[in-house]
């Protein structure tokens, strides 16, 4: 083969890694092993996810308690309530969502459930940690250097963001700007790493609907992110140029036009949704396949109804504009299409629901946060239809109506599904189990006062109360609303305690939890079939895995146990 | 990392293992993946101008006191870059044949490219002096950043075309190399033409 040369290179490169790389920290920062990359991954965004928690906290203190003083932080002003926003917005989104449920998990889990030994370019994989982490140095110094961070919101619409006489933060605004350019190029390494990797690096046998629910979601959502991702590039580097340049091109004054950054935002901003819907989905879809012991129902309608999804995510973006003065009969058409993406979604949740029919549940740890994910995202997808409705959005738009709705469609992908992947695959990444009594705890401490935040917040919503406001004694009228803000702040707080059971939970498991076999949870994808956790080139050279069926033949009446793994010789 | 590359190529203990056959080489693949990527970066840009053109129906375009583009140079500075893809083609096909055939083809194309984007730059003087800068007006600062990414992009591929041209002539490029590169030269000449319409033209 003529490329034969290239392989073997990367071949070589991360066979001598062990043996002659560079040694300690070193050894680890220039890793190329996708397992080690992909914890670099996961520990990078559950610190970020620890920042942008605090920063919820701090400012929901702020809105139940205005003035007062915050225990940690202290009083907030205005300018820095706007940055707390921001930067939660931002960094729960790029920097946490992005990073755990695509890069960690995709890069984890893809060569291990298809059967390889590492990525297809390792040596682009570490440069992509690399930017990643730049990206992540950079964003948290925006918020501490001269004038504060940037405050215009993650959307960051122009002509507040363009200009620095409106934000006040002229280097914060642009180190914002440079960090989630830094961020997209990072995930555009990944990106072409997973999918190049899907389609060349499968085991033998392994055909197209052989692949684990994981990696074809992971790598959708990775084509989604490639093709959405270029527009907001571009208006990313012309926000800069505004910023810094002196050009006009989001400046109605001097020609130019601040909707146009809107719609650029959105073109990107609204496939992201499901770029990292995906991934939760498919984790979701595997711990549930596992845990009711029964054979996937629809694996292709599943697989057709993301692509679909994907597709129509890109004709929704203007649901973003009802109210910024677009045309009325574009409204129509963007409802419209709104209004059809949730047949795929719905679609989606009906196969999950019919896998589980009929099976034998178990309701491990993983299984409990699989099932919450499917009933949170549910109450998320339908309050979706009340905003995707141009009349009703105009009462609605950028009330907390909004923020209620994309935390319960958040929340579930980024925490409930990262939570569920994690206690999932733990026993393979660290080869101990984790702890299933403090996992309840955790999982019933996290879920319950999540609703109590964010069910207020819808009623806070359809009263009218407006976002992006920094103190509501301002408003008489929105007096009353107080003790239901008061609400809220303190089931944040109470759930953010309960993380500390999450964390004793890794630790103590991780320490001194009981060793986990190679396949604790009897399941049927190639990653169970190595060692826990799994050597260098994941498994030895001579026993690389081939694959004779698809990943879900639970209880397959021809055969005595109730699971078949996919490298089984018939 | 120029001495770590030196420990990546010694012996290995760990063998390589057994692959699928590849119907397209890896790189080809993740250069395409790129493509698109890059495709979709020049539609925000072109689509963005397009939106603020219509916005200005019915005002003067270019506006008031700012030069017209130079679309007759341009268009035979395009002719340029075309040529250059098609040598690239020759190419191809010259290394299929022979390797050391494609020395000849390949060194016109870095070269037609080298000069496409030096005219550019002599273009882009001319028009700075006319009073057309990024500031100027919205269409000038559409015009420099689109025209400047395609150029960032041309250059960026003329270095790996040249790369190409020095691992040929010590007879180490791979098909898969060639490929790559091939591929990424392909989007920055066929793009362009697309540009010249949208900006020059439009």
């Amino acid at each position: 083969m003529a490329h034969a040369s290239a392989t073997e290179a990367h071949a070589h490169e991360h066979a001598t890694q062990e043996h002659h790389g560079p040694q300690g920290i070193l050894k680890y920062l220039w890793s190329t092993d996708h397992k080690v990359i992909a914890m670099q991954y996961l520990f990078t965004g559950m610190f970020m996810a620890m920042v942008g928690g605090f920063m919820a906290y701090v400012f929901r203190m702020q809105l139940a308690f205005p003035g007062k003083s915050v225990p940690l932080f202290g009083y907030v002003s205005p300018g820095e309530y706007n940055a707390l926003i921001t930067g939660h917005g931002s960094i729960m989104i790029f920097w946490v969502a992005m990073p755990v449920l695509i890069a960690a998990f995709g890069n984890y889990l893809i060569p291990l459930m298809i059967g390889a030994d590492d990525m297809v370019f390792p040596r682009i994989n570490r440069l992509s940690y690399q930017i990643f982490l730049l990206s992540v140095l950079v964003i948290l110094s925006s918020l501490f250097v001269k004038g504060g961070g940037f405050g215009g919101a993650w959307t960051s619409y122009p002509p507040l963001s363009a200009n620095a006489d409106y934000n006040l933060t002229p280097l914060g605004s642009s180190m914002w700007l440079v960090a989630v350019a830094l961020e997209f190029v990072a995930f555009l390494l990944g990106g072409i790493n997973f999918i190049t990797t899907l389609m060349n690096a499968r085991a033998p046998g392994m055909k197209a609907y052989d692949i684990p629910m994981v990696p074809w979601m992971i790598v959708i959502a990775s084509i989604l992110f490639m093709l959405s991702v270029g527009p907001l590039f571009a208006g990313a580097i012309m926000l800069f140029f505004d910023q810094n340049l002196g050009t006009g091109f989001f400046d109605p004054t001097r020609g130019g036009d601040p909707v146009l950054w809107q719609h650029l935002f959105w073109f990107f901003g609204h496939p992201e949704v499901y770029v990292v819907l995906l991934p939760a989905v498919g984790i979701v879809i595997d711990i549930v396949a596992t845990f009711a012991r029964k054979k996937l129902f629809g694996y292709k309608t599943l697989l057709y109804t993301a692509v679909a999804t994907g597709v129509l995510s890109f004709f929704v973006w203007a649901h973003h504009q009802f109210i910024a003065g677009i045309d009325p009969r574009m409204a129509n058409i963007f409802t419209v299409t709104t209004l059809l993406i949730s047949v795929p979604i719905a679609e989606m949740c009906f196969v999950i629901i019919a896998t589980l029919y009929g099976g034998d549940i178990r309701l491990k740890v993983p299984m409990l946060w699989a099932l919450a994910f499917v009933g949170e995202f549910l109450i998320g997808g339908v309050t979706g239809i009340f905003l995707g409705a141009s009349g009703a959005d105009a009462y609605l738009h950028e009330t907390y109506f909004v923020l209620a709705h994309f935390h319960y469609t958040f929340f579930p992908i980024a925490i409930i599904g990262t939570f569920a992947g994690f206690t999932y695959w733990f026993p393979k990444m660290f080869g101990r189990m984790m702890n299933e009594t403090l996992g309840k705890i955790h999982f019933w401490g996290t879920i319950i006062p999540f609703n109590f935040i964010f069910i207020p917040l819808f009623v806070l919503g359809l009263d009218g109360q407006q976002r992006r406001i920094y103190n509501f004694q301002n408003f008489p009228e929105l007096q009353h609303l107080q003790p239901v803000r008061i609400l809220a702040t303190i089931s944040l707080v109470v759930m953010l305690f309960f993380q500390l059971f999450f964390f004793w939970n890794v630790i103590r498991s991780w320490r001194k939890g009981p060793k986990a076999e190679k396949n604790p949870w009897k399941s049927n994808t190639l990653e169970w079939t190595t060692e826990s956790p799994p050597p260098h080139g994941n498994w030895p050279v001579d026993e690389m895995p081939k694959v004779y069926r698809g990943p879900y033949e639970y209880n397959h009446p021809d055969r005595e146990e109730d699971y078949w793994p996919q490298n089984l010789p018939a | 990392m120029a001495a770590e590359s030196a420990v990546l190529t010694m012996d290995s203990s760990r063998p390589e293992p057994r692959r699928r056959p590849q119907i397209v080489a890896s790189s080809v693949l993740g250069m395409i993946m790129f493509t698109f990527t890059e495709a979709m970066l020049f539609a925000g840009m072109i689509s963005a101008h397009a939106i603020v053109r219509a916005r200005s129906a019915g005002q003067m375009w270019p506006p008031f006191g700012q030069p017209r583009l130079p679309i007759e140079q341009t268009a035979f500075n395009t002719t340029a870059l075309l040529v250059s893809g098609i040598a690239l083609v020759f190419a191809h096909f010259a290394y299929r044949k022979r390797p050391r055939q494609a020395l000849g083809p390949l060194a016109i194309a870095a070269l037609l490219g080298l000069f496409f984007v030096v005219f550019q730059g002599v273009e882009w003087v001319a028009l700075l002096e006319q009073g057309l800068t990024l500031q100027s007006s919205a269409y000038g600062g559409f015009f420099y950043l689109i025209v400047g990414a395609h150029a960032l992009h041309a250059v960026a591929a003329i270095l790996c075309l040249t790369w190409a041209w020095f691992r040929l002539r010590r007879g180490a490029l791979t098909p898969a190399q060639l490929g790559t590169v091939e591929v990424f030269w392909y989007f920055v000449v066929l793009v362009w033409p697309l540009i010249y319409l949208k900006v020059y033209l439009s």
